[in-house]
């Protein structure tokens, strides 16, 4: 099966092989450590390959031996609480294996192979199965049931399935034509993983941050952008959304990062503790980390194999949320490898493929119904950083043409310790729409409505103080001041958000709308009160707004709203009757 | 002894094209000896059945077709040795002090391998430099890698030397070593190096790789590798604290970009190589602390930025890559203020992690906070100042204006060999933010206050008294 070729050229991490005839993307083994590469372009009689790991001291005429497989990786029970690297070796296994440094021509597989799991089968003998259908179950960390999968390539009927503890080799069933049935399976990461069908993305992604839920919602299997400025708090983001929001896997792909700060992510994951069930999160999260100075192609490979690994757990009916941090840096590792390929550059020497990979990248993220029946989602958060802070370079600009919501972080807020630093006037999400039914069912009819009155608001506020800037708030007309001051509410009492305070970190999506609701309404009153001869000076004075300001800090807010509310109705009262 | 070769096809700048060869390993060690006996060093670029392209460390001045070539079978190795400090070596790692051979204790390859993320400890070790505005303000942390971004006639290499001069972690009697890297430098600049070294006595624990300006410009790519295996070595194997001052990163990617030319590659933005973010990454990622091991390294690099650009592809790919950046000042230098540190656009983003209440002091944040908030809005005004003038100014703006006169003539300003420890530049901060009213200090908790302005603590002193 597997055919023997020799080296001819190596230049870096590009190899040019002879007299193997491989696949493209198929893994070949490089050299005689038998160093992993890819087969990444096929021209007559040469095959080149980019190489996963240094290739210094490798010499033409060493052998080239093809796998015959795409890179592919293995899913399975165990691939919660890993640590990896772009091409799934376990992290900690390498550190055993090799020590602190990462040495070369070390394989580790994904999964542990040694580890027993108590597998429930959910068919039986005689079931006619189709790929992609459930077997069986193993309970794989503390509150994640892991779906044994047939594979979605796979299907017959059942002949012998055995309930157990098995370790992922060992054969637990067969079907009838003799196909061996385990708990693991491998997946070519470049292949997306087939669904049923694909779902419109109606449900919003709950994060229970009040500027994403409330403003800029991203839909379940929708697709996000953050630009990550320095200083603007993305890491604290990043773990709100971990904690926070309603996907119940999580993956993170850090791509191509600083090791300290991968050091950081890797020591903290560990330590933050689910709030919902109050066990530690890593036992519903993936790590992925290939640092700036891991092989170049690796760093390529990581997105795909988060992806990957997101897919299969979608493929059991969870929603997944995959971040990946950075996906500047993937580009770059595209940039390189294609340099490396001599190919005619395109944009600032990022190869002319460019779209079209991130759009690929972006196009696996979706709500579906998957090959099982069940119902589940891929949501992708990437990071861009843009050098320079300059939006207008070429993986920005078509990361926006493809994500559906932009979230911008805003250094400059986070100065003014405005948090979460997401500006308002920058951001958008093309969900509002598609999700206007979900709020109408589930929140209310009004909310639509509210929504839209916000952004005009703040918008407002933001041709206001361009006025202010240049002659001063006094100068404005009274009912100007008021708007500013409602604006000013909205931002203080509903846009900023404590990521550390017990009840303000989560705002439940019924309490947001409370809340809007209940600042806008005062906002009306305070019209009509300014209407009937109120000064501005008095109304911003009064003891409910204050007393609205403190609302997102109360645990049961409806007593509290009605206690304001009727207190702003009191306040506003006295003060028109005062003339 | 390897087989020589006298295939040498074509020569291009700083690149021999070698026909006709048995295998040769990628990035393998070359000797090329000329007619007259010299013998020049070279590392394989590109190898193939039919032609290898090797990049000659000391230029390509003197050989001809007939010149032979050696492959030596084996990638750059650096020998290492405790015995590497005191001594000053050449950019590719020759001794240039006169002294004797270094004598192996091991051979490590130079490219160096990535640190396993998982192996390696968050920094957060506080580094007392001395300096004011990096240990007030901009604190750095062991294992961490910091760049000083500067210009042309900006007295960085004052600053590098004081940082070598002063650092030291508080309360910590450890074994500690400086590794010092000069790229393309020019010899007055590096005899000023070696003068100050000896003058204080801190060539006996550094090591010193010298490649000059004109030097071949493709020995600087392997200077800095040579430097950061040795600090390895030291730091992993002999347990000591290393500092590495790598100077100046701009000759390094220029040479980068020179060779990326001579090899007629793709260049990517302003001409330098689409690798240069990757090859940036292969050196500064070489800082840090590693769980269970007693050393570190921490990189302090150089990079003066071609026409005091901060968005130019050097100091931008490196900002992206180095946790932080010192930015030195032109106009600051103008006002004839040392060292002329720009705070507000200086950053250490492990900051956080090596300041407060058990590495420095509990108020450290607080204190950095406010000092920044309160230059930064000095400044504003002193644009403001500019257009309308003093008069036009409320009391409140004008203290803010004072302040940062204040800020720059006391707190910035130091003297060369004026060492403060961290007590003395929060103390500074202190009595420098004393002379805003109380209510602007907006960012300071208020038992930080009581306990520290110095206002309050005359009272409490009176009191005791």
């Amino acid at each position: 099966m597997e055919i023997k070729g020799e080296i001819y050229r190596i230049s870096g991490p590009v190899v040019t092989a002879l007299n193997i005839n491989a696949r493209m993307y198929d893994v070949v083994k490089v050299g005689n450590e038998g160093l992993m590469g890819e087969v990444i372009g096929i021209k007559g009689e040469k095959t080149i390959i980019q190489v996963y790991e240094d290739t210094s001291g490798v010499k033409p005429g060493e052998p080239v031996i093809d796998t015959g497989m795409p890179l592919s990786v293995e899913l399975g029970p165990g691939l919660l609480e890993s640590i990896y690297d772009g091409i799934q070796r376990p992290l900690p296994v390498l550190k055993e294996k090799m020590g602190d440094f990462i040495q070369r021509g070390v394989s580790a597989s994904g999964l542990d192979h040694n580890k027993q799991w108590e597998f429930k089968p959910v068919v039986k003998k005689g079931d006619k199965l189709e790929g992609g259908k459930i077997i069986g179950t193993v309970q794989e960390t503390g509150n994640i049931l892991h779906r044994i999968l047939l594979p979605p390539n796979v299907s017959g009927v059942v002949d012998e399935i055995n309930e157990g503890t098995f370790t992922v080799d060992d054969v637990i069933g067969r079907l009838s034509d003799g196909t061996e049935l385990k708990l693991m399976h491998y997946w070519p990461v470049r292949h997306p993983r087939p669904v049923k069908n694909k779902l419109r993305p109606t449900i919003p992604l709950i994060t229970g941050q009040r500027i994403f839920d409330g403003l800029f919602p991203l839909a379940k299997g929708g697709t996000a952008a953050i630009p990550g400025p320095f200083g603007s708090g993305k890491t604290v983001m990043q773990q709100q959304l971990a904690k926070w929001s309603d996907a119940e896997i999580v993956v993170y792909i850090g791509c191509g990062e600083r090791g300290n700060e991968m050091a950081d992510v890797l020591n903290e994951f560990p330590e933050l503790e689910d709030p919902k069930s109050g066990r530690p999160l890593m036992e519903r999260t993936v790590l992925i980390a290939n640092t700036s100075n891991m092989p170049v192609a690796a760093r390529e490979a990581s997105v795909y194999t988060g992806i990957t690994i997101a897919e299969y757990y979608r493929d059991m009916g969870y929603d997944v949320s995959l971040m990946a941090d950075s996906t500047s840096r993937w580009a770059e590792a595209m940039r390189e490898i294609s340099s490396r390929l001599e190919e005619m550059p395109g944009e600032e020497g990022y190869p002319a493929y460019l779209a079209a990979k991130l759009a690929e990248f972006y196009e696996r993220a979706g709500r579906a119904k998957t090959l099982c029946g069940d119902e589940g989602s891929v949501t992708v958060i990437g990071a861009v950083s843009p050098p320079g802070g300059d939006f207008s370079e070429p993986v920005t600009q078509n990361t926006l043409r493809i994500v559906k919501v932009f979230w911008a972080l805003d250094a400059k807020l986070a100065q003014r310790r405005h948090f979460p630093a997401i500006n308002w006037l920058t951001s958008y999400s093309l969900y509002g729409r598609t999700l206007d039914e979900w709020y109408n069912e589930n929140i209310s009819t009004e909310w639509t409505k509210l929504r839209s009155d916000t952004m005009n608001l703040l918008q407002r506020e933001a041709e206001l103080q361009d006025i202010v800037q240049l002659v001063g708030s006094d100068a404005l007309p009274d009912d100007q001041q008021l708007t500013l001051e409602i604006a000013r509410m909205v931002r203080e009492y509903f846009l900023q958000q404590n990521a550390y305070h017990d009840v303000d970190s989560y705002c439940p999506m019924i309490n947001q709308y409370k809340m809007l609701k209940a600042i806008l309404t005062w906002g009306e009153k305070a019209v009509l009160a300014l209407e009937s001869g109120a000064s501005v000076t008095n109304i911003v004075a009064l003891e409910s707004r204050d007393m609205l300001a403190k609302v997102r800090f109360e645990k049961d807010i409806d007593a509290v709203l009605d206690t304001v509310m009727k207190k702003a109705d009191e306040e506003f009262a006295a003060q028109t009757q005062q003339r | 002894m390897a087989k020589e070769y006298k295939t040498i096809g074509e020569i291009a700048g700083p690149l021999i094209f070698v026909e006709k060869t048995e295998p040769v390993g990628y990035n393998e060690l070359v000797n090329i000896t000329l007619a007259d006996g010299s013998v020049k060093r070279g590392q394989v670029l590109d190898t193939s059945k039919d032609i290898v392209v090797v990049q000659v460390f000391e230029g390509t001045g003197g050989l001809n077709k007939d010149s032979g070539v050696r492959f030596t079978g084996e990638t750059i190795k650096l020998p290492v040795s405790s015995e590497l400090l005191g001594r000053i070596l050449s950019g590719s790692g020759e001794p240039l002090d006169g002294g004797p051979r270094i004598v192996p204790e091991d051979r490590w390859e130079i490219t160096g391998a990535a640190i396993n993320p998982y192996s390696r400890k968050p920094p957060e070790e506080f580094i007392q430099t001395g300096i004011s505005t990096i240990d007030g303000m901009n604190t750095l942390v062991r294992g961490q890698k910091l760049p000083i971004f500067s210009g042309s006639g900006l007295p960085h290499n004052e600053i590098a030397l004081q940082i070598a001069r002063q650092a030291k972690v508080l309360g910590a009697e450890e074994e500690f070593a400086v590794v010092f890297a000069a790229m393309g430098i020019t010899s007055e600049e590096a005899q000023h190096f070696m003068y100050d070294f000896e003058r204080t006595g801190a060539l006996e624990r550094a090591v010193v790789f010298t490649n000059l300006a004109d030097d071949p410009a493709v020995e600087r790519l392997i200077t800095p590798r040579l430097a950061l295996t040795a600090a390895e070595y030291l730091a992993y194997e002999c347990e000591m604290h290393v500092l590495v001052i790598l100077t100046d990163m701009t000759n390094y990617c220029e040479a980068l970009r020179q060779m990326g030319a001579a090899r007629e590659e793709v260049p990517g933005r302003r001409g330098y190589p689409g690798y240069m973010y990757t090859d940036l990454a292969s050196l500064y990622e070489r800082a840090g602390v590693i769980k269970g091991r007693k050393g570190s390294v921490t990189q302090f690099s150089i990079l003066s930025m071609p026409g005091d650009d901060i968005t130019h592809p050097i100091p931008d790919l490196s900002g992206y890559i180095t946790e932080g950046q010192i930015v030195i000042s032109r106009e600051l230098h103008m006002k004839g203020i040392y060292p002329p540190i720009n705070v507000l656009p200086s950053l250490s983003r492990l900051m956080n992690s090596g300041i407060g209440s058990k590495r420095t002091r509990e108020d450290h944040k607080a204190v950095s906070d406010q000092l920044y908030a309160g230059y930064a809005e000095g400044l504003d005004l002193r644009g403001l100042v500019a257009i309308v003038g003093k008069e036009a100014l409320s009391e409140r703006d004008r203290k803010f204006l004072e302040f940062a006169d204040l800020f720059e003539d006391r707190f910035v300003r130091q003297g060369m060999e004026e060492d403060r420890d961290i007590e003395t530049t929060l103390d500074l901060g202190w009595e420098l933010l004393a002379t805003l009213s109380e209510a602007q200090l907006t960012r300071i908790d208020n038992k930080y206050i009581e306990k520290y302005h110095p206002a309050h603590r005359n009272k409490s002193k009176a009191s005791t008294e």
